[in-house]
């Protein structure tokens, strides 16, 4: 169970917000993305982040390096670890761009959102058992400018010819079932189908209600000066009138706390796992389509009886990467159904604290400006009394 | 208008405890029970649908010995409400008369139907004008009048009598009263302010029942969206085994949470009519105002006229001509009048001088005592005022402080599903 702090600032006060689980994981890799920057040149424009990794691992050289990437490193990234573990669950990046057109390319806001989910898929790396020791990862952390550079352009490796094999089948074999396929994988499969449906559906939903609670934040901000601006021409009800704009203020920005905490909180979370769902659709491909290697190989055997000998050890070969991935697969999805779990139960459960804790300010509000009208007509009710 | 005038307002500053005793209210209980879709045949003898609203009396008395007797009960649509209101802006112009709730539906928000015949805006404008006929029946002086008695109690007929009044006739052109509003030039300082004051409570009022519908609208949207959490919930928990439960009873939650918003806002309009009911006031004050501008105006009209008839006069009397008057040239050229003309000219003058003078008094005195009687219910509607919407701002209050608790509740109730998840 891995536990995923929020947003921390640099990896040492990420230490600090440390909490211990039921079984305490000895982090020893800490990653902060941040300190987006605009590069000009003649050709384009492009933003680097600041990626900031602090270790106590033996196999870094240093305990502190600092680095600046582009989206294009991360991509580059995102693919080696692909291609080097097609059945594991490679966590998602965030889009390249947003064709909804709300949000320009370079926005500040798409920056941020951009830098958040970039920090989230390096965390995600290095809390994955098999992922942190990748390679490419660790040159993806370390390396400088050039020195990435002059790595990427050494050119594919052993893995990326089995990728390119992995491809050609891909475009061979129909999309669809596959005769052998376990039922395990099936029922992920039935599963995920649903579960993309609901997830994106939830997205939708929660920008809906971001966007609806941007809309009552902009009209509250109006309504409550109108009182102010009321108690001006009535000087017997100055009190009630402030007293009211006063309230709505507090509830304003109790509104604009609530909006932070979806937009911070609940609406990263539920896009990543919009992008997971695509994610595990490709990992299921994968796994498939190496599956189909075999079966093809298996079909050749029983056709040609010329090449037999050859033929069976290749198949023996690729039984034992077929049961490879399966197990690679079978492991990373009962690790990612309990994250996801978890991640979902933090983020409703964050939603609805914020919910509580939105309507007690504002509870708080009303109630104390209450008292303050019931205690004056109290006392205008005692002057009356007296002869 | 005169005579009417010095039957209906009172003398003393202050309503007196035995006029407020006295107020038709205290006697009798008026409801406006029941709205009735009607067809019938208008004016034109074109079909046409309306709403007629049923109004009930009752006396008090009855009451309270513990005999419920029957109400007495007639039939009116919304046409005739606003007829007996013309019928005492006309007859009672130092009163601040109360407004009838609003005819159209405006500063809707987009859920409430702008239509007419929709049952919510009927509803509300039954509980708007039955809160009118209270408000009349509780003022001291119009609650009085034989007219509104009959409204009440007389349902054949009352249409003819009010006709029959000629209070029409009575009325001030609107193009007078414009006239007098842009030619007036002492007009008493305090209703300069009250129409000031009048102006930006319209204002202000107008303003906020606006904002109050556009916030009402991204409320509703806030509230209604959750909805479909409950619906997708449902759905998603039917693949998971261990967040199932959490997520679909977590669902049933955010269907309550959707759901409450209607009640809310319903009582919320309740709370915009009470607003608007001041808003319609301010044009209530404007006419007093207006009124009062009209006489003040009459009256410098009146002594301007009486000061050059007595200038004229005196200028016959010494031969002098200190004003040219084309009269005064004509005669200079071909010769003055005879002695007896100007005499004659003289004596009509002093006639009207003298009529002039009565009519003067007795317009000086209408007007300081219809200022007076002014003055005095424009005292009482700002007490009237003060109270009701400090009363409506501590409603208002209210319906946020039940918001937010419902909503604790429910955001309570989703957490602990999560928490299950």
């Amino acid at each position: 169970m891995s536990y995923f702090p929020l947003i921390p600032t640099s990896p040492s006060s990420m230490l600090n917000q440390y909490k211990f689980e039921d079984e305490p994981e000895l982090r020893d890799l800490f990653i902060t993305v941040d300190d987006p920057e605009s590069h000009i040149t003649a050709i384009e424009t492009f933003i680097t982040y600041r990626v900031v990794t602090k270790t106590s691992r033996g196999e870094f050289d240093s305990s502190e390096y600092e680095v600046r990437r582009r989206y294009q490193d991360f991509l580059w990234l995102k693919s080696r670890l692909e291609e080097a573990h097609p059945t594991l669950i490679i966590p998602p990046l965030p889009e390249k761009f947003i064709m909804k057109g709300m949000v320009e390319r370079f926005s500040d806001e798409f920056i941020e959102t951009r830098r958040k989910a970039l920090h989230k898929f390096l965390n995600r790396i290095a809390e994955h058992p098999t992922l942190t020791f990748n390679e490419d990862f660790k040159i993806f952390l370390t390396a400088q400018a050039w020195e990435l550079s002059s790595h990427k352009k050494q050119g594919p490796g052993l893995f990326s010819r089995m990728g390119q094999t992995v491809r050609a089948v891909a475009s061979s074999v129909r999309g669809g079932g596959v005769k052998n396929r376990p039922d395990m994988f099936t029922d992920i499969n039935d599963y995920m189908e649903t579960f993309n449906q609901k997830i994106n559906l939830l997205d939708k939903i929660s920008q809906r209600i971001y966007k609806e609670e941007r809309g009552y934040y902009c009209e509250m901000k109006e309504y409550g000066p109108i009182h102010t601006l009321w108690s001006a021409s009535e000087e017997d009800l100055v009190d009630s009138l402030k007293g009211v704009a006063s309230c709505t203020d507090k509830c304003c920005k109790a509104t604009e706390n609530r909006m932070a905490g979806l937009s911070e909180n609940l609406l990263p979370v539920l896009h990543e796992y919009v992008l997971y769902s695509e994610v595990l659709t490709g990992v299921l491909k994968r796994r498939d389509h190496i599956q189909a290697e075999l079966d093809s190989k298996v079909d050749a055997l029983s056709n040609k009886k010329a090449e037999k000998d050859l033929l069976t050890e290749e198949i023996g070969n690729l039984e034992d990467k077929v049961a490879c991935a399966n197990n690679a697969l079978k492991a990373d999805w009962d690790r990612w159904k309990q994250n996801m779990q978890h991640d979902m139960k933090t983020a409703f459960l964050n939603v609805a604290e914020n919910n509580i804790h939105y309507y007690e300010q504002c509870l708080a509000a009303w109630e104390s400006f209450l008292t303050s009208q019931t205690v004056d007509l109290h006392l205008g009710e005692d002057s009356e009394d007296k002869p | 208008m005169h005579i009417s005038f010095s039957n209906n307002f009172c003398d003393p500053c202050n309503f007196s405890s035995k006029m407020m005793e006295d107020c038709l209210s205290k006697k009798i209980e008026i409801t406006v029970s029941e709205a009735e879709k009607r067809t019938g045949r208008n004016a034109m003898n074109m079909q046409e649908t309306y709403t007629a609203y049923l109004i009930e009396t009752r006396a008090v008395e009855s009451q309270t010995e513990g005999q419920c007797s029957p109400p007495d009960s007639l039939w009116r649509r919304y046409s005739e409400f606003e007829l007996l209101r013309n019928y005492l802006l006309v007859n009672y112009p130092h009163i601040v008369v109360p407004p009838l709730p609003e005819k159209r539906a405006e500063f809707v928000w987009h859920k409430l139907s702008a239509d007419n015949m929709d049952p919510d805006f009927v509803e509300r404008r039954r509980i708007g004008l039955e809160n009118f006929l209270i408000r009349v029946a509780s003022h001291p002086i119009i609650c009085q009048d034989k007219i509104f008695y009959s409204f009440l109690t007389q349902e054949g007929g009352w249409k003819e009598m009010v006709n029959e009044t000629g209070f029409q006739l009575k009325a001030d052109s609107r193009l007078k009263a414009l006239n007098a509003t842009f030619r007036v030039k002492n007009p008493d300082k305090r209703f300069t302010e009250l129409k000031h004051y009048s102006d930006e409570l319209q204002s202000v009022i107008s303003h906020l029942l606006r904002v109050r519908a556009r916030v009402a609208d991204r409320l509703y949207g806030v509230y209604k969206v959750h909805g479909n959490y409950g619906r997708v919930f449902s759905e998603w928990s039917a693949i998971e085994k261990e967040m199932g439960d959490g997520l679909q009873s977590a669902g049933h939650h955010m269907d309550v949470y959707a759901g409450s918003i209607d009640d809310i806002l319903e009582e919320e309009e309740h709370y915009a009519d009470q607003l608007k009911e001041y808003l319609f006031y301010a044009e209530a004050l404007r006419a007093v105002c207006r009124k009062h501008e009209l006489m003040q105006y009459d009256l410098e009209i009146a002594a301007q006229d009486l000061a050059s008839k007595k200038q004229q006069c005196e200028e016959l009397a010494t031969g002098t001509l200190r004003t040219f008057s084309l009269k005064g040239m004509t005669s200079k050229l071909f010769g003055q009048e005879t002695p007896e003309q100007r005499e004659g000219k003289i004596k009509v003058l002093e006639e009207q001088i003298h009529e002039g003078e009565e009519q003067l008094k007795s317009k000086n005195v209408e007007s300081r005592e219809f200022v007076k009687s002014a003055w005095t219910d424009i005292e009482r509607f700002k007490e009237q005022k003060n109270h009701d919407l400090k009363e409506a701002l501590i409603s208002y209050a209210v319906m946020q402080i039940s918001m937010c608790k419902k909503g604790i509740q429910v955001w309570t109730n989703a957490k602990e599903c999560f928490s299950k998840m």
